[in-house]
C-alpha cells in the first residue's frame, strides 16, 4: 500500500472525492497542507482575499453546480473569518466541506498562538464536524464529511486538523474508502407510500389547489418531476426566494414568488387555497407571516427530506418524509394513472383560475413613476434591463437588501441553479464571491452580480481575486446611496427617521474597478440603460463594474403587513394597503 | 409537561456538547441530565428531563435525532417506564435532631453512608417525587448539602433501546 503523509492523504482524498476546486487562504497551521497542494495538479486552489469570501465562493460554486464546495483555511482568525460563510451555507442547506487547520495537538487548550476552538465556535452552524485525532483517520474522515454534507438535508461539515497530523515526515498507508456507512446517520430516502396515496387523492379532489415549492426542490434535483407534476395537474404554483427557477418563471401557471415581498397573486392564492402542496420548503417566518393566520382553509401536504422541518411552525395534515424527487415521481405515476380523469377534473379549476386572473390584473409589479422623472432610473428598471440584455439566461447572484428583492421579482428564471442568493441568513457580502464561484464553475456563461453600494463593500476586496483568475463577471450596482432596505423599514415603521441608513463618502466605483484592472461604467439616465448594458455584456472576457444611479426613495412592494397580518394583507405601494 | 428523553449516542468527544448546544440554541430547557457509557463502550446513554408541550417534544426529539452522533432516542414518558434518581444529602444530626433524621431516613428507605457527631450523610434512590418528598420531610434548616444524580430510566417490559 502507498505511504503518504497526513497532508498528502488529505489532498489525495479530496482528489479521490472528485474535488476540482478548493477555495482558501494559507497560514501557519495549514502550511503542510499547502505544501501538499503545491506538489499536485489535479485540484486547483483559488486564493481569495478574505476567508469569508472563500466560503461564499465555495457556496456559489455549489449552488450553481450541485456539487459540494470545498474550503481550506488556517486556524484562529482564518477559521473565525470563515464562520459567516459557513452559517450562510447552513441556513440554506448548501453542501460544503470546510477544512480548517488547528494548532498542534499538544498545544490545544493552552491558549496558544492562533488557537481557537473551531469545533465549538462553528457547532451551531454546521451539519456536523470532525476534529482529526489520528492522522491515519484522515481519508475516512474526509469520506464521512462529504457523505454527510451531500446526503439527506445537505449542509456544511467542518474538518478541523491539528498541524502535527499533516506532518510530512509521518507516513501512513493510504486507502480511500469506496463506501461509508454510519449507524447513527441514515437519512430518509423513499416516502411512505400510504401517505403518498393519501396526498395524491387530496390533490385530485382540490378545488383551489396551490403548489408551494421551496429550495429543497433545487437541492434535491427534483425540478423535472416538479414541472411534470405541476403541468399534468394544471395547478398554480409559487416558488420561495430559494426556489426561483425550479419552475419556469415565465410560465403561465407560475404566480411569482410568495412571502414577505411575494406577488399579490401568489400570496392571495396561498391564503385562499383549499389544498396546499408544500415541497422542500420550511414555512419560515418570511413566508407564513402570522402562523395562526396562515392558509386558514387549507389542508396541507408537506414533503421534505428533513423530518424536523415538518410541523415545525405549521402543522401538516399529510406529512411525507423522504427525497422530494422520488416522492414526486411516485405521485406523478399515480396521477398519470388517473390521467383519463384529468379532462373532467380540469373544469373544476376554472373558477379558481378566474379568481387568480383577477388577482393578477392588479399588476402588482407595475413601476410607479412620476411624469417629471422620465430619466430617473428605478432599481426595477436596472433589473429589467439586465434581464432583457442577458435574454434571461444568466447566472444571477445577489446580495441582501432592496436590490435582492428587485432581482428576485423582476428577473424571472426559467432554469434552476441560476438564481443564487443568501435567503436564510441574509448575508450582505455574499453576492460577489458567490458569483465568482459560479463563474469558476461555468467559465463560458454569463454571470451577473446584482448588488447594492452597501453590500458590495462587504467583500469588495475580491475584485483582486477576480483579476488574478480572469473572472469576467458583470457587477450591477443598484446604487441608491443608502442601505435601502433598512431605510424602507425606517420609512414605514419609524416615521422616516433614517438612523444610520445612508452611505456617505462612497468610493468612485468606476475608478475603483479600474484600479483593480477591470472596466467600470456609470449609468445615470434611464435612456442609457439598455445601450450601455448591451456594450457591457458584449465584453465577454472582462469583468465590468456597472454603477447605476437609482432612485434612492424607491420601496419594494408588495410587502406583507406585519405583525398580525396574514398572507393576503399587503402593502401595495406607499400608503396603499389591501 | 415533564418528559424523560433517553438517548443512545456515539461515545465520542464532542457528542455531548453538540446535544447540549442544541438545547441552548433552540431554547429548550434541561431540568436534569445524566450520561455514561453503556455495556457497549462505543455507545453512551444519556437521560434528560425537560418541560415541554406535545408540539415542543415533537420538535425536540426530531432535532436531537438529526444530530449525526445520535443512534436512537426514546421519549420514556410516552409509555410505562421506570425512573430513578440518586441523592446524597448531608444533614445536621446532632442532639435532638439525630433520632428524628434517622427515623425519617428509614421511612424513605434511605441509607446512612457517613456519620459524624453532628451530621449524617444519607443516600436515597427513587423517583424525583420521592426525593422531593424526603427533602420536605426533613427538619427545616437541617440540610447542609445536596447532590442529585438526575433522572435515569428504562421502559418497562422487554422493549430495549439498542444500537
Ligand atoms: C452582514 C449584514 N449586516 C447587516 C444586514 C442588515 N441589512 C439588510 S439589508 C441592508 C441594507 C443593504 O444595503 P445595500 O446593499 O445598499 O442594498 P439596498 O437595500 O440599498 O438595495 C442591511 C444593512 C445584513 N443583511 N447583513
Ligand atoms: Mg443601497
Amino acid at each position: 500500500m502507498e505511504k503518504l503523509s497526513g497532508g498528502d492523504m488529505l489532498i489525495r482524498a479530496l482528489q479521490d472525492e472528485g474535488v476540482e476546486y478548493v477555495f482558501g487562504y494559507p497560514g501557519g497551521a495549514v502550511l503542510h497542507i499547502y505544501d501538499a497542494l503545491f506538489n499536485q495538479q489535479k485540484i486547483q486552489h483559488i486564493l481569495v482575499r478574505h476567508e469569508q469570501a472563500a466560503t461564499h465562493m465555495a457556496d456559489g460554486y455549489s449552488r450553481a453546480t450541485g456539487l459540494p464546495g470545498v474550503v481550506l483555511v488556517t486556524s484562529g482568525p482564518g477559521a473565525t473569518n470563515a464562520i459567516t460563510g459557513i452559517a450562510t451555507a447552513y441556513m440554506d442547506s448548501i453542501p460544503m466541506v470546510i477544512i480548517s487547520g488547528q494548532v498542534q495537538s499538544h498545544l490545544i487548550g493552552t491558549d496558544s498562538f492562533q488557537e481557537t476552538d473551531m469545533i465549538g465556535i462553528s457547532r451551531p452552524v454546521v451539519k456536523h464536524s470532525f476534529l482529526v485525532k489520528e492522522a491515519r483517520d484522515i481519508p475516512k474522515t474526509i469520506k464521512k464529511a462529504f457523505y454527510i454534507a451531500t446526503t439527506g438535508r445537505p449542509g456544511p461539515v467542518v474538518v478541523d486538523i491539528p498541524k502535527d497530523k499533516t506532518n510530512p515526515h509521518d507516513l501512513y498507508d493510504y486507502e480511500y474508502p469506496a463506501k461509508i456507512s454510519l449507524r447513527s446517520y441514515n437519512p430518509a430516502i423513499t416516502g411512505h407510500s400510504g401517505q403518498i396515496q393519501k396526498a395524491t387523492k387530496l390533490l385530485l379532489s382540490a378545488e383551489r389547489p396551490m403548489i408551494y415549492a421551496g429550495g429543497g426542490v433545487i437541492l434535491g434535483n427534483a425540478t423535472e418531476e416538479l414541472r411534470k407534476l405541476t403541468k399534468i395537474l394544471g395547478f398554480p404554483i409559487t416558488n420561495t426566494l430559494m426556489s426561483l427557477g425550479s419552475f419556469p418563471g415565465t410560465d403561465d401557471q407560475f404566480l411569482g414568488m410568495l412571502g414577505m415581498h411575494g406577488t399579490f397573486e401568489a400570496n392571495n392564492a396561498m391564503h385562499h387555497c383549499d389544498v396546499l402542496l408544500a415541497i422542500g420548503a420550511r414555512f419560515d417566518d418570511r413566508i407564513t407571516n402570522t402562523p395562526s393566520m396562515f392558509c386558514p382553509k387549507a389542508k396541507i401536504i408537506h414533503i421534505d427530506v428533513d423530518p424536523a422541518s415538518i410541523s415545525k411552525t405549521i402543522r401538516a395534515d399529510v406529512p411525507i418524509v423522504g427525497e422530494v424527487g422520488l416522492i414526486l415521481k411516485e405521485m406523478l405515476e399515480i396521477v398519470e394513472g388517473q390521467i383519463s380523469r384529468k379532462s373532467d377534473e380540469k373544469p373544476i379549476l376554472d373558477s379558481w383560475w378566474e379568481q387568480i386572473a383577477s388577482w393578477r390584473s392588479q399588476d402588482c409589479l407595475k413601476i410607479n413613476r412620476g411624469s417629471e422623472e422620465e430619466e430617473l432610473i428605478k432599481p426595477q428598471d436596472g433589473v429589467k434591463a439586465v434581464f432583457l440584455v442577458t435574454d434571461g439566461q444568466a447566472y444571477v447572484t445577489s446580495d441582501v437588501g432592496q436590490h435582492q428583492m428587485f432581482a428576485a421579482l423582476y428577473y424571472p428564471f426559467d432554469e434552476p441553479r441560476r438564481w443564487i442568493n443568501s435567503g436564510g441568513l441574509g448575508t450582505m457580502g455574499f453576492g460577489l464571491p458567490a458569483a465568482m464561484g459560479a463563474q469558476i464553475a461555468f467559465p463560458e456563461s454569463t454571470v451577473v452580480c446584482i448588488t447594492g453600494e452597501g453590500s458590495i463593500q462587504m467583500n469588495i476586496q475580491e475584485l483582486s481575486t477576480c483579476a488574478q483568475y480572469g473572472l469576467p463577471l458583470k457587477i450591477i450596482n443598484l446604487n441608491n446611496r443608502s442601505l435601502g432596505m433598512v431605510k424602507q423599514w425606517q420609512d414605514m415603521q419609524y416615521e422616516g427617521r433614517h438612523s444610520h441608513s445612508y452611505m456617505d463618502s462612497l468610493p468612485d466605483f468606476v475608478s475603483l474597478a479600474e484600479s483593480y484592472g477591470h472596466l467600470g461604467y456609470k449609468i445615470e439616465k434611464r435612456s442609457d440603460l439598455e445601450p450601455v448594458l448591451k456594450e457591457v455584456f458584449s465584453k465577454k472576457d472582462r469583468l465590468v463594474f456597472v454603477d447605476i444611479m437609482v432612485d434612492p426613495k424607491e420601496h419594494v412592494y408588495p410587502m406583507l403587513v406585519s405583525p398580525n397580518g396574514s398572507l393576503r394583507d399587503m402593502w401595495l405601494a406607499k400608503g396603499v394597503r389591501t | 409537561m415533564r418528559r424523560i428523553v433517553s438517548v443512545l449516542m456515539e461515545n465520542e468527544a464532542g457528542a455531548l456538547s453538540r446535544l447540549i448546544g442544541l438545547f441552548a440554541q433552540r431554547g429548550y430547557n434541561i431540568e436534569t441530565l445524566t450520561v455514561a457509557p453503556t455495556e457497549d463502550e462505543t455507545l453512551s446513554r444519556l437521560t434528560l428531563t425537560t418541560l415541554a408541550s406535545d408540539e415542543q417534544i415533537e420538535q425536540i426529539t426530531k432535532q436531537v435525532n438529526k444530530l449525526v452522533e445520535v443512534v436512537k432516542l426514546v421519549d420514556l414518558s410516552e409509555g410505562d417506564h421506570i425512573e430513578r434518581e440518586l441523592m446524597l444529602i448531608k444533614v445536621l444530626a446532632g442532639g435532638a435532631h439525630r433520632a428524628e433524621v434517622k427515623r425519617i431516613s428509614d421511612v424513605f428507605r434511605g441509607q446512612i453512608v457517613d456519620v459524624t457527631q453532628n451530621s449524617y450523610t444519607i443516600q436515597l434512590t427513587g423517583t424525583t417525587e420521592k426525593i422531593d418528598a424526603f427533602l420536605k420531610a426533613l427538619p427545616i434548616d437541617s440540610v447542609l448539602e445536596v447532590v442529585r444524580s438526575g433522572v435515569s430510566g428504562l421502559s418497562r417490559g422487554e422493549k430495549v433501546l439498542s444500537g
